[in-house]
Parts: C-alpha cells; structure tokens; sequence
C-alpha cells in the first residue's frame, strides 16, 4: 500500500500548496460587508471544465495506482511467474505515443484557428488510438495462443486485467474526442469551445500515455528493480 | 489584529462568476425525471436512499427478532441470517448514509448555499442518480436472485465471500453485490467531482472559502476523501469479481472445499483487507465530516449564536480527511500484523481523536450561554453530540490493539460503530431534514409528530445500543446466529437480548411515523415562509421558496460576511443574511 500512500502524499501536497492561498487563516468575522476580495478567492480564471477533468485525472490516477499497489502486494508471494511481454506492445506504445503527439499537435493548430487542420489532427488522433486498441487485443491473442491464460497465474491475471482497464479508459477517451470531432466537424461550435475540447482531450490523451509508460514498465518488469532497491533502503 | 477593510462602502464590482448555461426542461419528463437541476437531483437521490432505508430496517428487524427471540419466526435459518446482516450493513453505510449526505444533501445544499444556480457539471450530475439508482435496483436484484443476495457481511471477505459455503458465494448474490457497488462507485464518481468542482469554481461573488458555511466544508471535504478512498473498493470489487467469475487467485489462496481442491492458488486475502479498508475507514468519515458540518450549522442557527472557533472547525474538518487515510490497518489486528505497524496504527487512530474532541468543544462552547431553541432540528444535533460522544469514547478503546483483539469479535464492537457511524449521522439526517423540509417544500414537518419521533428514536437508540456494550464486555460474540446453550452467558443476558429487541422494533416503528410525517407535511404543514428559521445562509435568501429551477432569479447574490452572524451586538435582528451589506456601522471592537 506504500505506492498508494506516495501518490497520496503527492496530492496532499497539491492541495496543500492550494490551500495555502485560500486565505485560511483569515477571520472572517470581522471582514464584514465586504464583496470585493481580489478575485482569486473567489474561483479560478482556469476553465472550469478543466479543473473538473484535473480532479477527475487524480481519481483515475488513484485508481491505477491502487492496481499498482495490489499488483507489488501479490508479486511477492511464492507463486508469481512473470509473464513474457509480447512484442507487439512496443509497437502499441508507438502508436499510443503518436496518437497523444497527434493530440497535441491538433491543439497547436486550434490555438491559430486552422480548422481543417484540426479536423485533420482529431481524425489521426482517433485512428492511432484505435490503432493502439486493436494493437492491444492482438497482443492479448498472442498471449493466449501462447498459452498464458488469465487464471493460470496471478502475473498473467493482473496483465489482463491493468491492460484491459486501461483500454478501457481509452475507449471512454475515444467517445469524448469523437464527440468533439462531431462538433468540429458539423461546423456551428464556436472556436473557444473547440479549442476547449481539443485541449481537454490532449490533456488526458498525455496523461493516458503517462500511465500506459507506467503500466508498461510495471508489466515488462523493470519496476521491479527499483521496488528492490526501496525495499532495501526501508529494511 | 483587527483586519476591518479600510473602506466598507466600496463600491460592488460586477459578478465575475459566470452564469452556469441552464439546460431549459421542456416537458414533465425532462422537469422531475430526468432532470438536471441539482435540486431535483438530491430529492431522487434522498427519496431513493430512504427506500432502501426501509428495507435495511426490515432487515434489522428481522435480525433483532432472531436474536431476541430465536426461531420465533421460522424461515429465518442461519444463511438468511448472514444475508440479513450483509445486506443491512451494505445499504445503510453506503447506498443509504453516503448517498443520502453527498447525493441529497450534497446536491441540494452545494448550489444554493454558495449562491450558484446549478451544479458545475448538471448532465454529469444527472447521470450520476440514474448509476445510483440501477446499482439500487442490482442490490434490490439479488435478493430474487437464486440463492438469494450474498451472506459474506458487509466487509465481503474472501475466502469465504465466493465459497459455495457462504449464502449467494457461488450462486448470483456476490457478483450483483460487486456489480451493483461497481455501478455505485462510477455514479458517485460523476457526482463527486460536480460536487467539488461546484464549490472550487460556482461560488457568487464574495463568497470565499472561509466564508462558506461548515456543512459545505464538510460535504467538500468527505467528497474529496470520497473521490480518492472509492477507487480502493473499486479495485477490489473488479478483482474480486475476476476470482470469482473467471478463477484468478487475486484474492483466493489454495482451498479445499467438500473434499474438493479448488483451482484457486496462492491469492492473499490481507491483499483484500487491506484494499477494502483503504476504502472502508475513510468511509466513516466521508458519512461523518457531513454530519459534523451539519451539525455545527444547526447549532449556531437555533442557538442564535456564531458557531465558536469558526477556523478551527474548517482546519479540524481537513486535518481529520487527512488522517483517516492512515489509519485504516485499525480494522485489521485481528488479521495479525507485525506489532510495529499494530502500533503505528493504533496512534495515528488515537490522533484522530484530537481533531474530533476539538470539534465537539467547540459545539459546545456555541451553546454555551446562547440563547437555545428547543427546536426539532436543535434537539436532533444536541442527541447527535451526546451519541456520538459516546460513540467516540469506545473508539479510544478500540482503537488500541490490547483492548480491540478480545473485544473485536463482541458486541461491543457493534455497540460502538451503530453509536458513532449508525445513530449519529442518522440523528444528523433527521435533523437536517426537520431544517430544510421548509426549504425544500415550503411547509413545516408537523411538530407533534415530529417531538414523538424524535424521543422515541433518541432514547430508543441508546436503550438498543447502550446495553449491547455490556452485552460485549461479557463476551457475547457477534455475528452468531444463535447462541444455543453457552456457559458464560448468563440468563439476564437473554433477557437484555429480548428488551433490546423490543426497543428495536419501537424505534423502527417511530421511523415509520418520520415517513409518514414527510409525506402528511407536504399538503398540510404550516406555511413555513422562506426563512423560517431566521437563519443567515443563502439558501433560506432565495426569493422564491420553494427555489425554482437556477434558484436566483435574475441576479446572483453577493456575498457580504460570513455564515454566522448571529445575534451581532447593535444589529437590529438576531441574524444577519450573508447576501445583506451592512445596513449601518456596527460596533466589533469587542469581537477582536
């Protein structure tokens, strides 16, 4: 449960430092018939779109890590056998990595207005996510033509079951982005709007990215070195 | 020290909140079915938890009739029991009390209290009631499911949880348990961040978050928690559900059952304890940091005075979210733990205790020499303070691992979270609802009935749950079906049994009475008018009451002081509204 609780120290952290400007020692029984306190106190001039989807990417973020910690807890009984990793995934976090770029770049050009660039960006970005869903299916294939089945061992177990709920929330991705590639598309959104979606879209486009990396390290086995080395350093 | 702004007369600048775009209902569907007004929300949501509310009674009922009066009714066996007890512990922590506080009070009270005329995100909010509803209806499911709903308890450890022994393990009462909970988490989770997301960005105009009354810190503060402590049994829920449909061994270690090796190997079920209490001890206080945040509001509005330390309360509400992430291996001594992490544990559950002992000072130090209403509301948080003292002092007890191993299999144990989690809150509920019925309808809850209830109910609660403790400390297991013919168990114990039962059955029985009063109310009540509590917050401002759909009608109120201003020396009414600039100079010299 150690990973949980650094994640958990990072946003407390974060909330800390926010808090920190709320003012919270102020007395406000005596700041009496006053409205006009510096705006600031009274909301942020970030979208509010955006601080939802900031919240809800450090619940998503908990969740993964709350994986990550069973995942470190069962890896150290007596019978885990590490699962090969398949290829094919190197080539999945390519793709995944030049659909988050697409995403960005998709946002650069929202910024200057270019529409059908935009078009052009939000449609590669849904097809390299895509892309990168069948990728996963098809490494899961390869895995069980190989013979590594989901009940045979708790490393295969967790190898489905992390890769499946992160492409699942690939997939509630895909939905928001083509959404927003309707709107663009239909043409009567106007551009702040657009610029909005494709920014909130490339924002958890790269933080999607940033966990698969994770994941990914985590299922090939490289993490497990450095838990071996923390685990040194508690002991 | 006094920070009195040079200039009190300074011109308002304009609003820079910006109006929430209101989705415009266009029919009667759209209006009280699928709406997306947070106010229409909170009443499904509350209406939905209150049904199921009855069904957690019944059960309890049932339960009690068992214990009291053993096989008086005869198709209550041993599994039924088990279910009985599951399915009661599940719906009244989490489909009743956290839906209740966040889903219905969360909803009803964020947008108003702050001065907004919707939540942030109202198509989110929306969906969220109709996940919560289907998980609902997924619980209600199980109990028509073969072999009914599951018997695990509510804590559904594994092994046993997925075991052909346990009620519903391998028939269908699990997996629409995990599948029902999973459905529950997701809804929450699209409420939750509405509910923060509101109170960071949908606050009026002056409206600072040291000015924001306590409940909403409090429901803030317990959805935070909630957004971060739900993924934990959100985890344990799929794998568990993994174990049990597709034979992994997350949880499931290497058994044999009937005679039969299952082909589970090596799963640890600590790996689950440890994930579900992760979620479970936060759980206490996402249902209690509502409760004391209500509570506090209570007090000050009927006993006419600022509620006392008004930045402690804000800091204690915070530092306790915090702590109740490290404390929740104090659910597991009894699973065995290295006796340092025993202890690390056992402090950081004792710590807790500061915080919440400040808390209680300080409500009673805001009753201390106000000017007290005997009023429904006031009476529900004071039996509130009183039970959930008593709650908390046996939680210094258990909270120690010497004292919680022989006692954490007891009575005493059922004794204490009923006390601290069960009776308080819910005393919080109904007093809070006593408070905004008013609001919400536009009419009183009628007095006579309500006084009945709330006696009934008070003292009822502590005659079931204050014996139980002695009924701990004599060693009286929980849990147990039945207890047969048990050598240490005295024949006044049976007896206490069979009192408390009864106790049960009349308290159940006012709650009924509560109902009934709900629904009477709503065509024959008083005329409450729209602030009949003369109370500061925004909510009673509105200018409409019942407040309509976007709550303000053209212009948004501005924030001019906090949520206390109770009984100001010079002012010329006992309370002063937050929206209300000052009307003349008053004199605060003595206040510094």
């Amino acid at each position: 449960m150690s990973v949980i609780l650094i994640f958990l120290a990072g946003l407390a952290v974060i909330i800390t430092w926010w808090m920190a400007q709320q003012r919270l020692t102020s007395k406000p029984w005596l700041e009496v018939g006053r409205a006009s306190d510096p705006a600031r106190y009274d909301g942020s001039s970030i979208p509010t779109a955006k601080i939802g989807l900031g919240v809800f990417l450090a619940v998503v973020g908990a969740l993964f890590t709350l994986f990550i910690s069973a995942y470190f807890m069962r890896m150290g009984l007596a019978d885990w056998w590490a699962i090969p990793i398949p290829g094919l995934l190197w080539a999945n976090t390519a793709v995944l990595a030049l659909s988050s770029m697409a995403v960005q770049w998709t946002k650069i050009e929202a910024q200057r207005g270019h529409i059908d660039a935009v078009k052009f960006g939000l449609l590669a970005s849904f097809a390299t996510a895509v892309g990168f869903l069948i990728g996963q299916l098809y490494a899961w294939r390869e895995l069980v033509a190989a013979g590594y089945f989901i009940a045979d061992n708790p490393a295969n177990s967790f190898f489905y079951l992390i890769t499946g709920m992160h492409g699942l929330h690939i997939l509630g991705g895909l939905v928001a982005l083509g959404r927003t590639t309707v709107r663009v598309w239909e043409g009567n959104a106007p551009l702040g709007k657009i610029r909005l979606s494709v920014e909130l879209c490339a924002m958890y486009w790269h933080f999607m990215l940033l966990v698969w990396l994770i994941l990914f390290a985590l299922l090939a086995g490289w993490a497990n070195d450095l838990v071996e080395i923390c685990r040194q350093l508690l002991t | 020290m006094v920070n009195i702004p040079s200039s009190i007369d300074d011109p308002i600048p304009p609003a820079e909140v910006e109006d929430v775009e209101l989705y415009h209902s266009h029919s009667w569907w759209t209006t009280y079915v699928f709406s997306q007004d947070a106010k229409v929300i909170a009443i499904q949501y509350s209406m939905t938890a209150m049904s199921i509310g009855v069904v957690a009674l019944v059960l309890s009922w049932l339960m009690r009739i068992q214990l009291g009066f053993p096989g008086a009714l005869p198709f209550i066996d041993a599994e039924r029991y088990y279910q009985f007890i599951t399915m009661h512990g599940m719906i009244m922590v989490i489909y009743l009390l956290t839906a209740l506080f966040l889903g219905g009070f969360g909803n009803y009270l964020i947008p108003l209290m702050l001065g907004a005329r919707d939540m942030v995100f109202p198509y989110a909010n929306m969906l969220s009631y109709w996940l919560y509803l289907l998980a609902v209806l997924v619980l209600v499911a199980s109990f028509f499911a073969p072999g009914g709903p599951t018997g695990a308890g509510w804590t559904l450890y594994p092994p046993q949880a997925v075991l052909s022994g346990t009620p519903g393990g391998q028939d269908w009462g699990i997996i629409l348990m995990l599948v029902s909970l999973i459905l529950f988490i997701i809804g929450f989770t699209m409420g939750g961040l509405n509910y923060v997301v509101t109170v960071l960005q949908g606050r009026a105009r002056g409206m600072t978050l040291m000015r924001m009354p306590l409940t909403i810190w409090g429901i803030f503060t317990a959805t935070v928690m909630a957004l971060l402590a739900f993924p934990a049994l959100f985890v344990a829920s799929v794998m568990m559900l993994f174990d049990r449909l597709l034979g992994t061994s997350f949880f499931m270690p290497a058994i044999v059952e009937m005679g039969e090796q299952l082909k589970h190997n090596g799963g640890s079920p600590i790996l689950f304890q440890h994930l579900f209490w992760f979620f479970g001890h936060p759980e206490v206080y996402i249902v209690a940091l509502p409760a004391f945040g209500i509570v506090s509001d209570l007090i000050s509005t009927h006993a006419r005075k600022n509620i006392f330390g008004y930045r402690m309360m804000v800091w204690a509400i915070v530092i306790i979210g915090a702590l109740s992430f490290v404390v929740w291996a104090h659910h597991m001594y009894v699973s065995g733990m290295n006796p340092k992490f025993g202890f690390f544990f056992a402090t950081t559950t004792l710590i807790i205790a500061v915080p919440t002992a400040l808390k209680v000072y300080n409500w009673i130090l805001t009753l201390w020499r106000g000017d007290i209403h005997l009023t429904l509301p006031m009476l529900f948080a004071l039996a509130f303070i009183v039970t959930f003292l008593n709650g908390g002092l046996t939680g210094l007890f258990l909270g120690n691992v010497v004292v919680d191993v022989p006692l954490s299999d007891t009575l005493f144990v059922v004794a204490h979270f009923h006390m601290v989690m069960g009776v308080a809150p819910i005393m919080v509920v109904f007093g809070a609802i006593y408070h905004w019925y008013p609001k919400i309808t536009g009419r009183m809850l009628d007095e006579t009935m309500g006084r009945i209830h709330f006696w009934v109910t008070f003292l009822g609660a502590y005659l079931i749950f204050f014996p139980m403790h002695y009924l701990g400390l004599l060693g009286m297991p929980r849990r147990y079906y039945e207890m047969g013919e048990t050598a240490f168990v005295p024949p006044s114990a049976h007896t206490l049994n069979e009192f408390i039962t009864i106790m049960a059955l009349i308290v159940g029985a006012a709650q009924m009475l509560f109902l009934f009063n709900l629904f009477w109310s709503y065509r024959r009540g008083k005329d409450a008018g729209g602030n009949p509590w003369r109370a500061t917050t925004l909510e009673w401002q509105t200018p409409t009451t019942p407040p309509p759909h976007g709550n303000w009608g053209k212009d948004l109120p501005i924030v001019y002081r906090w949520a206390y201003d109770y009984s100001v020396p010079g002012a010329a009414e006992d309370f002063i509204p937050q929206n209300q600039p000052n009307p003349d100079r008053i004199s605060r010299e003595h206040m510094s």
